[in-house]
């Protein structure tokens, strides 16, 4: 090999210097350029990012003069973190393999107990932390019925969200809780305020994105994840404990809707008795419209953290570019549409 | 005996009514090569995946350097210093080479975040040792676009870092050109050489004997035969010897000469 290779080099074209030798000779050669690496290894991320410009830059050119006021933006902003809670670690249940379509009630039921903690008198801050524990506890029953009861996560998971639902609806019979006093608190001027126009929450979402993703790219539980939903069985042989593995990523789904939860009444400062059942399908969509593959063991969290900004920009794009409502739901499908065609010819499935 | 590094007692396995291995003693000493050979469907593959903690045993008794151990499972397996190679590599194909090599036992800093270069390091360094480079491959490349042969490379090679006690090689050669397959065997004299152990499972013979000190024929789920190189003397007795047992009385006579 080195042998041709420095015959190369010494003809006449001189085309091969050492430098380039070398890097053929460690399969570098598609490594040189810095920014072709990135884009190599983020495809998924980049291409949804691809989507998000090309939809914002469609709307802009409909109604520059809507578009470029930061009123728009930030009604998106302001539901965007209740969105992201819940996506990145649906990314995760994704990843290994398995779906959660119980995060709704999650958000329902984690809203309800902080609701009524901070309604009771205490400090918004315990009612968090009431609420971050219901969370996980879900997620953990959640994931012991898919993960040790054996049942599919696609039914069970939509049982639950029916179940937990119902008992919202028994216990409170529809009636929704105000939090009147909940904006003068502490707590809240730190997780719900407003921080020079741009509500808080929007960066608490992006801390815990950023954190959820070093996590899922550089943390071992974020291999394990990897390894479980690529090919559980050789997880299992190099001594990976793959039940354990799917269940955390269950309590994960149970702790993301919990802070969805709150985040959602800390918008209007008020609980419904249907909060999060809004989210199913647009959390769901951000997640593959944002480059996670649907059959596990590859994913990105940044690119379906800029897929639930797509998602959730489309409702406030349409309506602000002048046309009707209905075109909403029609938007929501071809965007979703197209970007899994983009993906679809980014992504190899290799077996 | 305190060379003995793993001992099966009495092993069986049933999958529904079916026995694949009904009671099954098996043995492996430090520094030495046991050839385990035996027809399709013997059992092979299912009692190593017991040794390597794959999969439970209906019953029986796992004994590592002489004392019995319980909830044996494949994380015990390799911390008690056994690495495998199954049949069936056990390759997570969207992932990187990097990131196979270091499959379960993933090298970390004390919050469990990953060591990126050193794992890059160690990567390198352990596919250069064993000759498993390519100009068309790096560590980060992704195993789903690695040929079949050089996939069997990356499992051999995550059971050669840690320079365990026991490796046990599943039909390792199969895939392999003449010259890996050369290379299989060199690494496995110099583990041996090391005084390492190798429990060996293959379909040719010859390869077999060449390589192992001592051999334990696996019949439907039974060992047929123990015996050690000197005892056999020739690969064409261990091959007669199957031949027996495939084919009863005669048949085996008749076809020797068409298969030494
Ligand atoms: N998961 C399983 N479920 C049911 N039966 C199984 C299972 N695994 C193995 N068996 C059965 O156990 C028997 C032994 O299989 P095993 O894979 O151990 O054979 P082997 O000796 O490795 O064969 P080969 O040389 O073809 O690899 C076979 O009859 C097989 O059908
Ligand atoms: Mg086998």
């Amino acid at each position: 090999m080195t042998d041709t290779a420095n015959r190369d080099g010494q003809s006449p074209a001189k085309a091969l210097d050492a430098d380039t030798v070398r890097r053929v000779a460690e399969g570098k050669h598609a490594d040189r350029s810095r920014l072709r690496r990135f884009l190599r290894d983020h495809r998924p991320a980049v291409g949804s990012f691809v989507v998000l410009v090309v939809m914002l830059a469609c709307f802009f050119v409909g109604n520059p003069e809507v578009f470029s006021q930061w009123n728009m933006y930030r009604a998106v902003l302001i539901g965007l973190p209740v969105v992201l809670f819940v996506v990145v670690p649906l990314v995760y249940v994704v990843t290994v393999g398995e779906i959660d379509l119980s995060f709704p009630a999650t958000i329902g039921m984690a809203g309800w107990v902080f609701a009524l903690v901070v309604q009771a008198g205490y400090d918004p801050f315990l009612g968090i932390i009431a609420a971050v524990l219901t969370g996980l506890v879900l997620g953990l029953c959640v994931g012991w019925l898919v993960v040790y009861a054996n049942l599919s996560s696609l039914i069970a998971t939509l049982g639950m969200n029916f179940m937990l639902r119902g008992l919202i609806q028994i216990n409170t019979e529809g009636k929704s809780i105000a939090l009147v006093g909940l904006p003068k608190t502490l707590t809240f001027q730190i997780f719900g305020g407003q921080f020079f126009g741009i509500p808080v929450q929007v960066l608490w979402a992006m801390l815990f994105v950023a954190i959820c993703s070093f996590i899922y790219n550089r943390h071992r539980f974020g291999v394990h994840v990897h390894m479980v939903g690529d090919n559980p069985d050789a997880a299992q042989q190099m001594g990976i404990n793959i039940k354990l593995v799917r269940l955390k990523t269950f309590a994960f789904v149970g702790l993301g809707a919990a802070l969805a939860g709150v985040a959602a009444v800390m918008i209007n400062y008020t609980w419904w008795p249907t909060s999060g059942d809004g989210y199913l399908l647009p959390a769901l969509a951000s997640v593959f419209v944002g480059g996670t593959a649907p059959w596990g063991g590859i994913g990105t969290i940044i690119g379906s953290a800029i897929g639930s900004f797509t998602v959730s920009f489309i409702q406030s794009g349409v309506v602000g570019a002048g046309l009707s409502g209905f075109y909403v739901q029609f938007f929501y499908g071809l965007i979703i549409i197209l970007s899994l065609l983009g993906h679809r010819w980014n992504q190899v499935r290799y077996r | 005996m305190q060379n003995r590094i793993i001992e099966l007692k009495d092993i069986k396995k049933s999958y529904g009514q079916v026995y694949a291995l009904g009671g099954v003693d098996l043995h492996v000493d430090q520094g030495e090569v046991v050839g385990l050979v035996g027809d399709n469907g013997a059992g092979k593959s299912t009692l190593i995946k017991i040794l390597a903690g794959a999969v439970r045993p209906t019953t029986g008794e796992i004994l590592v350097r002489g004392e019995p151990v319980s909830n044996w499972n494949a994380g015990r397996s390799r911390e008690a210093g056994i690495e495998t190679v199954f049949q069936d590599r056990a390759l997570a194909v969207q992932q990187t080479i990097i990131w196979n090599i270091f499959m379960g036992r993933e090298l970390v800093g004390p919050l469990g975040f990953l060591k990126v270069r050193k794992q890059r390091e160690e990567a390198e360094r352990l596919m250069r040792e064993i000759g498993f480079t390519s100009k068309v491959f790096g560590p980060s490349s992704i195993v789903g676009q690695l040929s079949g042969g050089e996939r069997q490379g990356v499992a051999i090679a995550r059971a050669m870092y840690n320079q365990s006690d026991l490796i046990i090689l599943d039909e390792p050669t199969t895939a392999l050109s003449l010259t890996e397959t050369a290379k299989v065997f060199h690494f496995v004299r110099q583990a041996r050489a090391a005084g390492r152990s190798i429990l060996f499972i293959g379909h040719n013979i010859h390869h077999v004997f060449d390589i192992s000190d001592r051999f334990v024929v696996l019949d439907r789920g039974r060992v047929a035969l123990q015996a050690t190189k000197a005892e056999l003397g020739s690969a064409e007795a261990l091959v007669r010897f199957m031949e027996e047992l495939a084919h009863p009385g005669g048949a085996g006579v008749q076809s020797t000469g068409g298969t030494v």
